[in-house]
């Protein structure tokens, strides 16, 4: 499919099309939590393709390499050391040139200068036309201006009982709030991840309702 | 400037073989040689008609020896047969295709000097003309004379003689330590930016050059026109040389050093041009040439006139630099002594030849793209590596290259490779020819794309891995591929994503999401030494466990581990901000291998 044109995104626009892949921010409120990155990771639907992991240099040094043994199986990534947060501006937005990724992800610390709102609508839109996923995982960052189209908050929760042992964690569980939302209502969900995929259950009656499967 | 001004040299022959100097071929040759002189003794009726014909030489231990038969073409036929192997057939074409190359030597007599000189003036220190400069290296005996001016020459200074007699000679003597390593490393880059006559060049001895210039002698006007612009440009550059081409190295050598101004030497003429040189054009060594005098052999054509079988006998265990007749035969093309250039030239390559020094290679980098990629087209291939060099009006060559994932001949795609990179090159005061090489190369066959856009062979992922190899460097792509280890850091290894081959993801145990570069030391409370961690302080906050899954023992790996090294247990928790952690206590106590374990966090959970 060839990458859609400007004229192709006003029209979407025009007619509150939902358009399918675009970039999302997730926000967290500890730097030293996988939450975030597995929630980023459990919307991409790779098939064969690799999924470009850009990180800049704080991100990698304080919260960790993406570990390949720990990722959802079946997913492939090319990692991608920046020194920057221009850099990582630069090679997500080339990434997002490419049709043969599955989804872009890219780690930020902080705030930088340099992603301000032109440079996240010049991703949006980018993500936009290509019809890839690209995902902002903002350690340590505010939520301040941006033009991303969807803005979570994701923070952990205590895990699932594991059933073979009582004193173990099971499944981790996390609550994630889409603050901010384009097409759709904003809301809070309770959210874990298996090998189906990702499952939204709302956050007051996620013990007793049966664990409701939406799929985003 | 348009496109006429731009020279394309055509793909060189993938005929030529990469030089090869080492020492059995010669050895195997030079047995050959032998062999080959004792049949032509045997064969060659020519001496014995010849010896019927003239009085045998009759022996007189005393007084004046006879007087020696003067029948000098009868001795030029003997010699002939002797030294000339048999007329077989194939013998003959070997040679006339030794005789087809053309060799330039260029003999820079002085470098040393002319290169500390233009230091000297760089530095606005020039000395004046008339004062005797001598540039000394150590000797066995204090130091000797490496290098002298014309006024030193004049003042009777020369080279190799002691400082100290040299200035009891001449008061008035400036002496100044040679730098001959940077001298050689000077010559070495000379060497590198002689390659805009020709592919391949090397460095021979400590003050010459040797090229092999077969066919690109036309791109200049012709052989008189090449050595003449080569003069000019090491004449810019404040270098006096003195060169020579002919059919082999050896002739070359001799003659750039004892021939003419700007000598060429045709095949046919080679013989008689090479007869009339003293003996020391043969590459020998001082001890050898005077040994050679001393039997009154003074010129390279009493040399040849000598029976092969004795000299070959005479210097049969002596190497190559003492070896009178191995260099007569390299001298004379009957043995193969190919240019030893350190790499094989490129087989793709372009070139833009600017009318004028200029700085920046941008603007030409299009047409070059293209023409490389047509040529590539041509002949089926694709480039792995491209390497831009030019060529600076001082004498020095910069380069910069780029890598790509896949074989590519997509211009565009090569010339955006270069888009940052352009700017790092050095130019100095400009740069007059710039070179376009394929330095790796791989078939690439035309392949049919699907129908609807969609690639089957992921080209647009290879172009974009090359896009952020080349702004970014090859070292920060990676992918990760899983590694048969049970150290969780060793389970997977990051390969560069341009060479890294997609591989399939190994079923894996519970692991974490995330894993720390380095793990990072906590300090830990526990109940009991050898159980979970009850609370912990990692990064200045105090986590306390609330649920923990454990131990997952994980022994060093004794063929790879330093010994003495401890086993890991590894404890997944969960504190009470819910977040769940990767911590090992490395050892455990008592193990004899260490005092109390010490506890680290490895990495964190989803």
């Amino acid at each position: 499919m060839p990458p859609k044109t400007s004229t192709d995104l006003l029209r979407a626009r025009a007619h509150n099309t939902q358009i399918e892949a675009t970039l999302a921010e997730v926000f967290s409120d500890s730097v030293t939590d996988g939450a975030s990155t597995a929630f980023a990771l459990g919307h991409l639907k790779t098939g064969k393709k690799p999924v470009l992991w850009v990180q800049d240099r704080l991100s990698r040094k304080e919260t960790g390499r993406p570990y390949l043994a720990g990722l959802p199986v079946g997913i492939e990534i090319i990692h991608v050391d920046v020194s920057n947060a221009r850099d990582l501006l630069w090679t997500m937005e080339e990434g997002l040139r490419c049709r043969d990724l599955g989804g872009v992800i890219g780690e930020v610390w902080g705030d930088p200068a340099a992603l301000d709102f032109t440079a996240s609508k010049r991703l949006a839109l980018r993500a936009e036309a290509q019809n890839l996923p690209a995902w902002l995982i903002r350690h340590a960052g505010h939520p301040n201006l941006s033009a991303a189209r969807l803005r979570w908050r994701v923070s952990a929760l205590p895990a699932m009982n594991n059933p073979y042992d009582a004193h173990a964690p099971g499944t981790g569980l996390w609550r994630a709030e889409l603050f901010r939302a384009r097409w759709r209502e904003t809301g809070e969900w309770v959210v874990h991840h298996d090998k189906d995929g990702l499952h939204f259950a709302h956050g007051l009656d996620w013990q007793t309702a049966p664990l409701q499967r939406e799929a985003l | 400037m348009t496109l006429k001004d731009k020279l394309t040299v055509l793909a060189f022959p993938s005929t030529a073989k990469p030089p090869t100097t080492a020492d059995p071929a010669q050895l195997a040759k030079a047995i050959a040689a032998l062999k080959e002189a004792l049949e032509s003794e045997i064969r060659t009726p020519a001496p014995a008609s010849l010896a019927q014909e003239t009085p045998p030489e009759s022996f007189s231990p005393i007084g004046t020896p006879n007087a020696r038969p003067v029948k000098s073409a009868g001795r030029v036929e003997v010699a002939a047969g002797a030294v000339t192997p048999p007329d077989a057939p194939a013998l003959k074409d070997a040679r006339t295709d030794a005789l087809t190359r053309r060799i330039t030597a260029i003999h820079l007599p002085q470098f040393a000097m002319e290169r500390w000189l233009r230091w000297c003036t760089q530095h606005s220190q020039r000395p004046p003309e008339d004062l005797p400069i001598a540039l000394a290296s150590e000797g066995a005996h204090g130091p000797v004379v490496y290098a002298i001016n014309r006024a030193a020459t004049a003042a009777g200074v020369h080279i190799g003689a002691r400082i100290v007699d040299m200035r009891a000679l001449c008061p008035t003597l400036r002496v100044e330590y040679a730098d001959i390593g940077g001298d050689q490393a000077a010559l070495g880059r000379l060497m590198l930016w002689m390659r805009r006559w020709c592919p391949w060049t090397a460095v021979d001895g400590a003050a010459g050059l040797v090229l092999d210039t077969t066919g690109s002698d036309h791109l200049f006007g012709g052989e008189a026109m090449m050595l003449r612009d080569m003069e000019a440009r090491l004449a810019g550059l404040g270098l006096s040389a003195s060169l020579a081409t002919a059919p082999t190295h050896g002739a070359a050598w001799a003659l750039s050093r004892s021939g003419a101004v700007r000598d060429i030497c045709t095949p046919a003429e080679l013989i008689a041009r090479m007869n009339a040189l003293p003996v020391r054009s043969l590459r020998i060594d001082g001890a050898t040439v005077q040994l050679l005098q001393r039997l009154g052999l003074k010129t390279v054509g009493d040399l040849a006139t000598v029976p092969r079988i004795s000299l070959a006998r005479r210097f049969s265990r002596a190497g190559l630099a003492q070896n009178p007749l191995m260099r007569l035969d390299q001298m004379l093309g009957r043995l193969a002594e190919p240019i030893s250039a350190s790499e094989e030239p490129p087989r793709f390559i372009v070139q833009a030849n600017l009318p004028k020094a200029v700085q920046d290679p941008t603007p030409h980098l299009p047409a070059l793209c293209d023409a490389l990629c047509a040529q590539m087209a041509t002949s089926g291939f694709g480039a792995r590596r491209i390497c831009v060099t030019v060529f600076r009006t001082d004498g020095e060559v910069r380069e910069i290259s780029v890598a790509t994932a896949q074989a590519s001949r997509d211009a565009t795609h090569l010339r955006k490779l270069f888009d940052d990179k352009l700017e790092k090159i050095d130019p100095g005061f400009g740069f007059d020819l710039i070179t376009l090489a394929a330095t790796v190369i791989e078939k690439l066959n035309l392949q049919q794309s699907r129908l609807d856009g969609e690639s089957e062979t992921g080209a647009a992922l290879a172009q974009m891995i090359d896009r952020l190899s080349a702004r970014l460097g090859a070292k920060m792509i990676t992918r990760p591929r899983p590694h048969p280890s049970h150290i969780p850091e060793r389970a997977e290894v990051w390969a560069t994503a341009l060479h890294a081959p997609t591989t399939a993801q190994s079923p894996a145990l519970k692991r974490p999401i995330k894993l720390f570069e380095h793990p990072e030391e906590v300090r830990v409370l526990y109940a009991v030494p050898e159980g979970p961690p009850a609370q912990f302080v990692w990064r200045r906050i105090t986590h306390r466990v609330v649920r923990f899954e454990g131990p997952e023992r994980i022994a060093p790996e004794w063929w790879r581990d330093m010994p003495g090294t401890r086993l890991r247990d590894y404890y997944i928790v969960e504190s009470q901000t819910a977040r769940r952690f990767w911590l090992y206590r490395e050892g455990v106590l008592g193990d004899q291998r260490g005092n109390t374990p010490r506890w680290f966090v490895h990495g964190v959970f989803a």
